[in-house]
């Protein structure tokens, strides 16, 4: 697959801190990529020195094949950074005009593709109203309309649905997956493990400026499963007493079972199967990435750092 | 450079757009007109023509004191003061004076004016002027002083001129106008630094509070965004310049249209607008005549050059220099205050210098001054007023254009790279140290 982004060995560092040390990893056009880590991680530097606001201290960015040429390749990017808002006083129509043909396209190209994604979102009506009497998540709307307007080859959504009631919100997430079926490729940057784990393919998660985890969701998840079963039977036994598992958990009739190390999964359903007991359900109990990601940045001195640290 | 363009059209637009900027733009002229129209016409109107009568029995006056105008007549009777009185009661005339046939012109012996009503101070004085000079030309012909010599003192206004070593005659009103022309130029440049730069400082701190400034440059560069909002507010400032200057001649050479017939009572009137003055002037051959020498010894064409170039060059120089301070400083206004009282002090210094700088063009401190690219938009206009080479050479002309330039392109550039920073910055109000630090760091 086309890799659409890659960073090597890319650092920034302040005055007083490391906020992005020697990062490296790749993006596949097309994926949606989940950029996670606690506040001050570094992922806004990060971000940042993707969409060629700051410039690295060292190392290399690979855009679309080619070494970053922020100047030119800055069209191709929709950011949605965290800190973001819109000119309070501008009509939408005009605001959204605006931003359209500051990424580089023409007014008449701009106007179509304006009235495409205020028809598909339903804010046709909004032409002339000012972004003052739009509430926060129908501002939210328009901020996201304006990111994805110019069909950039990357966007990068940073907590792309705060502020977003649950209908609004996956209005947006169905975009989302519309953006990179049509070969965008998305990074998303949250804290909100939930949103990660239904949506993005593939996540990175930094810590104290360094990468600590890649892979795919379901690597990653593999990568820290506990070998944990959850076993449901017809009725409750006398007593469970198997070689192969301990008894995490008891609640009635469900068991969860932490298999020992040299046996499968089978060991413990023929178990189950020599005591005659009716076995209802059984499955593999993952970790949830909320789990992986506590359990990966607890006690890492992750001390939250400023928004932006007084070195820029 | 095509994204600069895009910035500055929004900000122009957007704030020219503004019904704020339609009010300040047209109503204010039009406010300050029609209040100047009222004063003059209820100045006009309220001169009631006041009339004295005067008997007159040592017969010191001949029957004239002064010409009658509209405004104070002096009218002559035989009558005595008892039936005088009786006629002021029945409103004949507003005052009477009696002139007792002991009355001698050696100052001993008073005129003793009786009025109905309370006298005005501006008609005691109208009657004061007037009889006092009638009384000093009789107590002169007394002194057996001919008519003809007493015209012929009257007539001997210039007698000392000044001139220039090169022979060019300079008369009063040159050094006047060029006075008058280097201070309103001068406070005019002052005026647009401050509101100017005052209106980019706010535009950037609006960016900032509504945190639209990172989405602006994760499209176009600091830099400019920058340029793009200096260059869009400086176009508000031309064009809002244009509009008042337009208007305000505009509508003073309308004025006797509004008002007809108020160009013949408006003779004397001391508050009159540049325009009246012109035209009455034009009745007044002799004062027009050195008015016109006057004018036409001041360089006009190039005092406007040197005006836009100096309100371009110093709007440039301080406005990004405004706009760091506003990308440093977050919601608090007041953060604002204490960064700017480094910037307002050459401004400041640089009207102070002005003002010696219109009456001697030629001291070191002007000098100085007028090529010091900080104070030079405002000193220099006062220079340049007295033409050169008499108010500054070209040499120093050319020096201060040249150190202009690349003193704007110098705080364009240190102010860019704090805007780069600060724009992104929000917790702290930084410390001048940290804004010096992040003005000379590599980028």
């Amino acid at each position: 697959m086309n890799k659409i982004l890659e960073l090597k060995n890319l650092k920034k560092y302040y005055a007083t801190q490391k906020a992005v040390e020697d990062m490296s990893f790749s993006i596949n056009q097309g994926s949606i990529f989940g950029l996670l880590g606690p506040n001050g991680a570094g992922k806004t530097t990060l971000l940042r020195m993707i969409t060629g606001i700051f410039f690295p201290d060292s190392g290399q960015i690979i855009f679309d094949g080619k070494e970053f040429d922020p100047l030119n390749d800055i069209v191709k990017i929709g950011y949605m950074p965290e800190e973001r808002g819109l000119y309070k006083k501008m009509k939408i129509g005009e605001q959204a005009l605006y931003l359209a043909q500051l990424k580089g396209l023409s007014r008449s190209e701009a106007m179509q593709k304006i009235k495409f994604w205020f028809n598909r979102l339903e804010m046709d009506s909004w032409w002339n109203k000012k972004v003052e009497d739009l509430s926060k998540g129908m501002s939210q709307k328009l901020q996201f309309v304006t990111t994805v307007l110019h069909e950039p080859k990357l966007i990068i959504l940073d907590e792309p649905f705060s502020g977003l009631d649950p209908l609004n919100a996956n209005l947006i997430k169905d975009e989302i997956y519309g953006l990179a079926q049509r070969g965008s490729t998305i990074i998303f940057s949250t804290h909100r493990m939930e949103q990660v784990e239904e949506i993005c393919d593939h996540i990175i998660l930094m810590n104290l400026g360094q990468k600590v985890l890649d892979g795919t969701v379901s690597d990653v998840k593999q990568q820290f499963k506990e070998n944990k079963f959850s076993i449901k039977l017809k009725e409750i036994p006398a007593s469970v007493n198997g070689s192969c598992f301990d008894i995490a958990d008891q609640k009635a009739n469900a068991l969860t079972v932490k298999i020992k190390e040299g046996f499968g999964s089978n060991d413990v359903l023929q178990y189950f199967l020599q005591q005659n007991l009716t076995i209802e359900s059984f499955n593999e109990i993952l970790p949830s990435l909320n789990d992986i990601f506590i359990h990966l940045v607890e006690g890492t001195r992750a001390k939250t750092r400023a928004f932006q640290s007084s070195e820029a | 450079m095509n994204k600069i363009l895009l910035v500055a059209r929004r900000e122009f637009l957007s704030r020219v757009q503004k019904k704020t900027f339609l009010l300040t733009t047209i109503g204010l002229p039009l406010i300050i007109f029609a209040f100047y129209a009222a004063m003059i016409y209820f100045q006009v109107k309220s001169t009631d023509n006041y009339k004295v009568a005067v008997a007159d029995y040592s017969n010191i006056f001949n029957g004239k004191i002064g010409s009658n105008n509209d405004e104070l007549s002096f009218e002559f009777l035989k009558a005595d003061t008892s039936l005088l009185k009786t006629k002021l009661e029945a409103k004949e005339f507003d005052a009477f004076l009696v002139v007792p046939a002991t009355f001698s012109l050696d100052g001993k012996d008073s005129l003793f004016f009786r009025s109905a009503k309370a006298m005005g101070l501006m008609t005691r004085e109208k009657i004061q002027t007037r009889v006092n000079k009638a009384l000093e030309e009789k107590r002169l012909l007394s002194l057996n002083v001919s008519k003809a010599q007493l015209d012929s003192l009257d007539n001997q206004k210039e007698l000392i001129k000044f001139s220039s070593a090169s022979g060019k005659e300079e008369n009063n009103t040159k050094v006047g106008i060029s006075y008058a022309v280097g201070m309103i130029s001068g406070f005019l440049i002052y005026i647009i630094l401050f509101i100017y730069g005052t209106m980019v400082m706010r535009g950037v701190m609006e960016e900032k509070v509504s945190r639209i400034a990172e989405v602006i440059i994760s499209s176009v560069k600091p830099f400019q965004l920058m340029m793009g909002k200096i260059t869009g507010i400086g176009a508000v400032g031309l064009i809002q310049f244009l509009i008042w200057i337009v208007l305000v001649f505009g509508l003073q050479f309308l004025l006797p249209f509004i008002f007809p017939g108020l160009m013949d009572q408006m003779h004397g009137q001391p508050i009159q607008p540049a325009g009246m003055q012109a035209a009455q002037a034009v009745k007044n051959s002799g004062m027009m005549g050195e008015l016109a020498s006057g004018l036409s010894q001041v360089n006009f064409p190039l005092i406007t050059g040197c005006f836009i170039f100096y309100f371009l060059g110093g709007y440039f120089l301080y406005s990004s220099l405004f706009a760091a301070v506003g990308s440093a400083v977050n919601e608090d206004p007041q953060d604002a205050q204490s960064l700017l009282f480094p910037i307002m002090m050459p401004i400041i210094f640089a009207m102070v210098i002005m003002t010696k700088a219109v009456n001697d063009p030629n001291s070191s401190l002007a000098i100085f001054g007028s090529i010091f690219p900080f104070t030079s938009p405002i000193v220099m206009m006062a220079r340049i007023a007295h033409g050169i080479p008499d108010g500054v050479t070209y040499f120093q002309l050319i020096s201060s254009m040249v150190l202009l330039v690349l003193g704007f392109l110098a705080t364009t550039w240190l102010a860019g790279k704090v805007y780069r920073v600060g724009i992104l910055m929000y917790g702290k109000k930084p410390t001048w140290k940290e804004m010096i630090k992040w003005a000379f760091r590599k980028s």
